[in-house]
């Protein structure tokens, strides 16, 4: 065997251009990936910074969980009570959810299973669309529409309340959950359905018994993400809730969300003072319970690709 | 009793021909296979049968089929129609969901919700298509993790699940391996004194083994029809089946 003629190791074991290229790339790609973890544990970092010199001091768990009481600003007692602005996001995001489930599963099995060619088209550029509005303008029709119209239906004093801005977000949330849920919906292969259909299913029970159950996770993130889009906007709910704290105890009552609560006190208290280190521990408080909500999401929707 | 007529048939997809001139009859009881090279319009010819074309626009059939007395064309329940075919795709399809629930959704869907009941026809079907032994451990693991033999067996026992009057199979044992194809051919011997079978077979020598009749499909073409023992000792009435059952093309 002639040695000479074939290539020597040194020819091909040579960092040339295409090496230099793929190790900047990845380089890039990698700081690119990585500026997301840092970005998110900055912002944890800051914000538990600024809070921290209530939870150490004057944070009290029992008032600050279970006293409906938020007189940050009061003479003679501050009292911190966050029970009351819980009370009002999670009302305001459960009325949204028991809006936004129906409406967007709905859409979507429409979308995804009944309609085809333009008709999708159209529906899908138009849920985007909805998708892209911004949430002041939601805040906006909440204010000058939903108000006086709830007002005249239902015969009551104010008309900005827990239903006005449980409607305002559950059309707010339902895009995007829909969207996503159409997407659960597509994954499902189409072999299934004709399968399902030559043993002489109807479309509803193809639906019903097939395509559903083979979704059913990614539906779940759908939702879970939607109850995230709830519990973190701020601007439709600060204009539509009535922002008055209260427990409320019908659909009629005005309440008051965390977030609108950060947003429009923020700008009026003195860094660094007890009130302005309240703030930011809601603002932790909201960032682990939204963190809580999206990895489930995530963990669920990882379950749909394992299945 | 004549189970299945299809008189000059003709499939077409856009402006392409899949398959014309067809006619035959086919009786209850009988095992009539298709055999043919790929393209030949036999697997059109199944789903032209339970109304499959339904799902694709582009497909439009012409001439007669008429299955139990009843012009497919013309029905207006195809659920109905469905649920008395049974079908089984070359390639398997286990759903998504557990075995069982696999094997029980036919008899779901047409109302069926004893337990009890559901238990003896999933038991039966899965023994049928022999996969019991391998999988009554587990009946509650998904349907679409099982092996691509396993699957194309689960396929076998949901579409016996029906209850079919006609079972249709393309190409069942594709995707399975020698042995499990003869125990589930044996199950179609026994199956033939219930339903009528029709087979779509690359495998000429299955054709042999099972046909009582067998149907040659050549691009398009419905080249001949004959009792399968004919076909198979030169008894043809055009040459290019004789070529075909030789192997000499195809």
């Amino acid at each position: 065997m002639e040695n000479s003629s074939s290539t020597t190791p040194a020819s091909f074991d040579q960092l040339n251009r295409d090496w230099y290229i793929d190790k900047a790339v990845q380089i890039l790609v990698f700081i690119g990936g990585i500026s997301a973890i840092v970005f998110i544990v900055g912002i944890f970092v800051f914000i538990s910074k600024e809070g921290f010199g209530f939870l150490f001091g004057e944070f009290n768990f029992r008032e600050f969980f279970f006293s409906p009481n938020w007189r940050p600003t009061s003479e003679s007692k501050e009292t911190f009570g966050i029970l009351a602005l819980i009370a009002g996001t999670a009302s305001v995001t459960g009325l949204a959810m028991l809006i936004a489930i129906p409406f967007s599963l709905g859409t979507a099995i429409f979308i995804a299973e009944f309609s085809s060619g333009k008709t999708r088209e159209v529906l899908k550029v138009t849920v985007e669309l909805l998708a892209a509005i911004p949430s002041v303008v939601w805040g906006f029709i909440g204010l000058a529409i939903m108000n006086p119209i709830i007002i005249q239906t239902f015969n009551v004093p104010v008309g900005l309340n827990v239903l006005n801005a449980g409607v305002i977000l559950g059309l707010m949330a339902a895009p995007i959950m829909t969207s996503i849920a159409e997407d659960a919906l597509k994954a499902v292969p189409d072999r299934y359905r004709e399968a399902a259909e030559a043993m002489g299913a109807t479309r509803w029970q193809v639906i019903y018994k097939v395509v559903l159950p083979a979704a059913k996770n990614g539906l779940l993130g759908a939702v879970l993400l939607g109850v995230g889009r709830g519990f973190g906007e701020t601007m439709a709910v600060l204009m539509a809730t009535g922002h008055s704290i209260n427990i409320p105890t019908s659909v009629f009552d005005s309440v008051r969300a965390l977030t609108a609560t950060i947003a429009a006190e923020l700008g009026e208290t003195a860094a660094g003072s007890p009130h302005y280190q309240a703030l930011f521990t809601i603002g932790i408080f909201l960032f682990i319970v939204t963190f809580i909500i999206n990895l489930i999401a995530d963990l669920v929707v990882r379950g749909v690709r394992k299945g | 009793m004549v189970k299945l007529s299809v008189s000059d048939l003709q499939i077409r997809y856009g402006g392409a021909t899949a398959l014309e001139g067809v006619s035959f009859d086919i009786q209850e009881h009988e095992i009539f296979g298709i055999i043919g090279p790929a393209n030949a319009g036999k697997t059109s010819f199944l789903k032209a049968v339970n109304r499959m074309d339904m799902f694709d626009p582009d497909m439009r059939v012409d001439g007669k089929i008429v299955f139990n007395d009843v012009d497919v064309s013309k029905i207006r329940n195809v659920y109905g129609l469905r649920r008395r075919i049974g079908v089984v795709f070359p390639l398997p399809v286990g759903l998504p969901l557990s075995i069982y629930d696999n094997v029980a959704l036919s008899p779901r869907l047409n109302g069926q919700k004893k337990k009890a009941e559901l238990d003896i026809i999933v038991e039966r079907c899965l023994t049928r298509a022999a996969l019991w032994d391998e999988v009554k451990d587990r009946l509650d693991s998904l349907g679409s993790l099982l092996s691509g033999g396993q699957q194309q067996r689960l396929t076998i026992a949901r579409a016996l699940s029906q209850d079919p009057e006609l079972l249709m199979l393309d190409e069942f044992s594709i995707a399975v391996d020698p042995v499990t194809t003869m125990r589930i051919e044996d199950v179609l011997k026994e199956l033939r004194k219930e339903v009528t079978i029709i087979l779509v077979t690359n495998l000429v020598q299955q054709a042999r083994r099972l046909a009582d009749r067998t149907a040659f499909f050549l691009e398009g073409q419905c080249v001949e029809v004959g009792m399968t023992e004919d076909l198979f000792t030169g008894e043809v009435k055009d040459q290019r089946t004789r070529d075909y059952v030789e192997g000499r093309f195809g």
